[in-house]
């Protein structure tokens, strides 16, 4: 190493601008440690964060999903005021529906919906006649049922990246953007120093927020883990008036579509061959096919012209639920990465267990079913309800 | 100019962006056409910033004194020009989501 290079000493580095990193780092700011540094190597909400669908949903099939969601939608609730954000983050409770249209799909989502019920999501199981008083135009030719959460919704993703980093910087969390972490030296298995762009950083504890890039970070501390990263497209229209409340979701199609508080409809489509990496270039045959799947089931939005189409990346693990916490191969080294493609929405109350995690403070909720070391055990948590 | 001069001039016709919010942004450390982008959504309409992004720049370059050409040309998103999703549809013949 050059001498001239900057040595600074932090309580933790965290590698990642997106809502993860900035959420993670306002909490642990909020609980005392502010002595902190954000690393991001493009600028805030760059990556997955400012390219994702925006929602916020608590209608899923396994509890510890359930809860994380639900806490995190909670704060979103009231995130404009707890954070004294100048700005809005434009949280819109329109509720999910989630459509069915096989037998096996619907039992699924029965069940879901008795393990909601338990964890206070009080979803409704709704049939086709009573979707379409919800969404007066869905076509509901073929369909079972639906599911609908009146308190899903959605929420400005670069907003909210950016409620938290300013909250996190008024209470004195550094954030080097445009800046890359090049390596991260370990010394007897504990974290010493973050190699970056500008500069060296003396720490003993490192956040991987890295989304799409955390296997990368991972390795750089000799740590292996299971996730890839996979494109998933999404497009948006002009906008107009609003005809549509809810997001509409179907995990068969593989399709979420929702009207945003400024008028534009979003939409996505997961692709099951999509070859995995780092592309994320969009493409024509996306544009197809969602216009075909949209149509079909939302037919008066034909009339809709596509404005925009971008992608970004899951960063997916085998069992499509995140890797949260510490790990026992590296002392100080902490994960919240492979969120499957659902980050954005348990990002506030994740970043508030991880805090916890990290001050050896009482965890509000049990995450050690999210550990890394749950792949090694071969207890995988297997989340049924996912795009 | 004045602060109310700067509040009645738009930058971007389709957001409704005005050349005082711009100034604010770059002045509140928000130095890239991405960043004003992602908090305003100036460029995010159906003329995709060809109107905006130029200015924005311009008002980043005068503001920061970072010349333009050191700035990273910004994603140029397709489709070119508004395209309904019912063209689309048609387009796409062969498309068989539901028999799946």
């Amino acid at each position: 190493m050059k001498e001239e290079n900057i040595v600074k000493n932090k309580d933790a580095v965290i590698i990642g601008g997106g809502v993860v990193g900035c959420a993670i780092a306002y909490e642990l700011a909020k609980r005392g440690m502010t002595n902190v540094t954000v690393v991001e190597k493009n600028f805030l909400a760059s990556g997955a964060t400012g390219r994702c669908g925006a929602g916020v949903r608590q209608q899923w099939g396994l509890e510890s999903n359930i809860l994380l969601a639900r806490n995190s939608c909670e704060i979103l609730e009231n995130m404009n005021e707890s954070l004294d954000y100048d700005r809005d983050i434009e949280f819109h409770q329109g509720g999910y529906l989630l459509l069915a249209y096989s037998d096996d799909q619907w039992q699924q989502f029965l069940k879901n919906v008795e393990l909601q019920h338990k964890n206070g999501v009080m979803t409704k199981v709704k049939t086709p006649e009573e979707a379409k008083e919800i969404v007066p135009f869905l076509n509901t030719e073929g369909l079972k049922g639906a599911t609908f959460y009146e308190k899903d919704g959605h929420a400005d993703p670069f907003k909210v990246t950016d409620a938290y980093y300013k909250a996190a910087k008024r209470l004195g969390v550094e954030f080097l953007l445009h800046t890359e972490v090049l390596d991260i030296v370990t010394k007897n298995g504990k974290i010493e120093k973050v190699i970056t762009t500008g500069g060296d950083i003396l720490t003993e504890r490192v956040v991987n927020a890295a989304g799409g890039w955390s296997k990368e970070v991972a390795k750089m501390v000799g740590v292996d883990i299971p996730v890839v990263s996979e494109r998933h497209q999404i497009l948006v229209t002009e906008p107009v008036a609003k005809m549509m409340d809810p997001m509409v979701m179907s995990f068969e199609l593989g399709i979420y579509c929702q009207q945003t508080p400024h008028g534009s409809f979003i939409m996505g489509l997961g692709d099951p061959n999509e070859p995995k990496g780092h592309n994320i270039d969009s493409t024509w045959q996306f544009m197809h096919e969602m216009s075909s799947i949209i149509t079909d089931v939302l037919p008066p939005l034909k009339e809709l012209r596509i404005v925009r189409q971008w992608a970004g990346l899951y960063n997916v693990t085998p069992d499509a639920a995140p890797i949260l916490g510490k790990t026992d191969k590296v002392e100080g080294f902490y994960q919240a990465v492979g969120f499957s493609g659902h980050g954005f929405m348990i990002a506030p109350m994740t970043a508030i267990l991880i805090a916890q995690q990290m001050l050896g403070l009482e965890l509000s909720l049990d995450i050690t079913t999210y550990d890394l070391g749950r792949y090694d055990r071969g207890e995988l948590v297997v989340e049924p309800s996912v795009v | 100019m004045s602060k109310s001069k700067e509040k009645d001039i738009i930058v971007c016709r389709c957001s409704d962006v005005t050349l005082s919010e711009i100034r604010d942004l770059i002045k509140e450390g928000y130095t890239s056409v991405e960043e004003i982008k992602r908090i305003t959504r100036a460029g995010m309409g159906p003329c995709q910033s060809k109107t905006c992004g130029p200015i924005i720049e311009r008002e980043i370059a005068i503001m920061t004194g970072k010349p333009i050409e050191q700035f990273s040309p910004g994603k140029q998103r397709g489709p070119i020009k508004g395209v309904k999703l019912g063209t689309m549809a048609a387009a796409n013949e062969g498309g068989k989501h539901r028999e799946e």
